[in-house]
């Protein structure tokens, strides 16, 4: 019994090394970390607390330093001394072809793993769920979606929730008047200065926003989730060897119990530059996304 | 090319069973297409524009014929500083920032304000903006008028009210056309500022509707064709009335190019 084990634990362990051999003989993204002994990692200019710049081209966030750990993981697998990580800005426009043309090795900002972008590039174990709500001012009285009726709501133009709402407002009957922002300061303004009773968006985004507010008691995120979004790092689809090394170093950082710490650092506790506190609790979505490692896209997050 | 997204319901993107339902039931179907919703939104366009271009027009001519009037008693000169000051006041603020200032600000001073809605603020602000600009188009039409027809409008024994009514205003606005042309043309194009402050025109629309559908390269051609189309239509306008306001051997008269 115990050789047999022996035997087959061996061969699992042969079995292994081969194919991480020809892993790393296959992964271009592995290969060019090995002979350059530098990697290029995607970020956003201000995505606080996902992704963002802290002055003088330094980045950090969540999802930074999430990416970090993994590249370190990475290097102390490829045996390598010292690994230079290159930081590259990103936009909403030019990250998928960044990844594609291999300018950017691991994109590590707020991209929402859809079926859509699944086609052109590989997404990483999910880590963070966005969930879209409702912001209002905290003595407004607004508890949930019913009591929008009657009431405007704003939203940015050129985003999801504007569809979202539309589509909540036909669904449910509930009337309510849409003013649009600009761009999330904005339709913030629209917010404080009373023009609208609720701003409807990504909950980090909320958060940040009322974080950096005058008076950021003065205002509550409330109400039912309006829809749920895997946000997840990116990678080349082309380079299966990379993702799975990538999402290994996931599941290794999960296993060690270092997600709870990570959010508590990035969204409840003061950050840089600035010292504000986001202040957006953990939510259900994102706990679930942690105890199941998946890379689901969006589509199957909102299936009813 | 897809075309096609234009026959796409805005709710769940499958195509609707009638493509154009805008001019029968207007914002009644429970199902528009993304075309119903850019013919609504072009008509957000027309109409922010038309307001703003009634007032910039009234208020433009207002001022421009107060700048250049003669400095003979206090009142007079009050009046000289005060559409100079207008003048200079809205041509020199960018059309954005006035759009936001009419907007967010003024309202916090002025609360009644707060009760507009939007498009009327957004047609105000374009309207000001405006009328600072045809002012001195006005004031350029009137000052390049003969001193000779002054004069004799005096000597006829004409008020000073008088003589701008029946002789200097009916020259001087005829030659002031061309360039009225393209300051109505400007405002149809600068409405599309608008869309920052929730009006849901052509600019919202082409911002949102390329995000939801990802055809970017159709939506985009279809609203600058909107655009192009609005403003060629006030050009057309602008060049009728010029031909029909035309005096054979006035000024403006002489010259047989026609309006472009």
């Amino acid at each position: 019994m115990k050789r047999i084990s022996m035997v087959k634990a061996g061969l699992i362990a042969t079995g292994l090394l081969l194919s991480s051999i020809n892993a790393q003989a296959a992964s271009q993204t592995l290969d060019k970390m090995k002979s350059t002994g530098a990697v290029t990692m995607g970020v956003r200019e201000s995505s606080i607390p996902m992704s963002y710049t802290t002055g003088d081209s330094r980045f950090d966030g969540y999802h930074v330093e999430i990416c970090r750990m993994i590249l370190g993981d990475i290097k102390d697998k490829l045996g390598m001394n010292t690994l230079r990580i290159n930081y590259q800005p990103v936009t909403s426009q030019n990250r998928v072809p960044l990844v594609q043309n291999g300018t950017v090795d691991i994109e590590c900002g707020t991209t929402t793993n859809n079926t859509a972008r699944a086609k052109d590039v590989g997404f990483a174990y999910t880590l963070y769920v966005e969930e879209v709500r409702i912001a209002v001012k905290a003595n407004s009285g607004i508890k949930s979606i019913a009591d929008l009726n009657g009431k405007k709501v704003a939203t940015t133009t050129g985003t999801t929730s504007v569809q979202l709402l539309r589509k909540h407002e036909r669904a449910n009957g509930v009337n309510f008047d849409e003013v649009f922002g600009k761009d999330h300061a904005d339709s913030f303004l629209l917010l404080e200065s009373g023009r609208a009773d609720a701003f409807v968006m990504d909950g980090s985004i909320l958060a940040g926003n009322i974080a950096n507010s005058k008076n950021p008691k003065d205002y509550k995120i409330v109400g039912e989730v309006l829809s749920t979004e895997p946000i997840a790092i990116m990678v080349r689809k082309d380079d299966p060897e990379f993702r799975a090394a990538v999402d290994a170093s996931i599941a290794k950082i999960v296993a060690n119990g270092n997600m709870p710490k990570l959010w508590n650092k990035w969204f409840l506790s003061p950050i840089p530059p600035k010292n504000i506190v986001v202040g957006l609790e953990l939510s259900p979505a994102t706990k679930n996304a942690w105890a199941n490692l998946n890379d689901k896209p969006a589509e199957d997050y909102n299936k009813k | 090319m897809d075309l096609g997204i234009f026959c796409k319901g805005t709710l769940d993107q499958e195509p609707v069973e009638h493509c154009f339902s805008a001019l029968f039931a207007f914002g009644k179907n429970p199902d528009p297409s993304y075309l119903d919703w850019l013919m609504k939104a072009w008509g957000w366009t027309l109409a922010v524009a038309a307001l703003g271009l009634i007032l910039a027009l009234l208020l433009g001519a207002l001022m421009g014929t107060l700048r250049t009037l003669p400095p003979e008693n206090k009142f007079n000169r009050f009046l000289v500083r005060f559409s100079t000051a207008w003048v200079e006041l809205f041509r020199n603020i960018p059309i954005l920032v006035q759009v936001f200032l009419w907007y967010h600000v003024v309202p916090a001073f002025i609360p009644v304000l707060k009760a507009f809605p939007s498009y009327l603020l957004v047609s105000i602000a374009l309207g000001f903006f405006t009328s600072a600009r045809i002012a001195e188009q006005v004031r350029a039409g009137i000052q390049s008028l003969p001193s000779g027809q002054k004069s004799a409008a005096t000597a006829l024994g004409l008020t000073t009210f008088q003589s701008y009514r029946y002789v200097i205003l009916p020259m001087a606005l005829r030659i002031v056309i061309p360039p009225l042309t393209s300051e109505s043309m400007n405002l149809i194009k600068n409405s599309s500022v608008a869309f920052a402050v929730s009006v849901p025109e052509l600019t919202l629309f082409a911002m949102q509707a390329q995000e939801e559908t990802s055809h970017g390269v159709e939506i985009y051609l279809a609203v600058t064709l909107l655009y192009a189309l609005s403003a060629f239509a006030v050009n057309r306008v602008m060049a009728y009335i010029e031909k029909r306001s035309r005096i054979p051997g006035f000024i403006v008269g002489n010259s047989e190019v026609a309006a472009h």
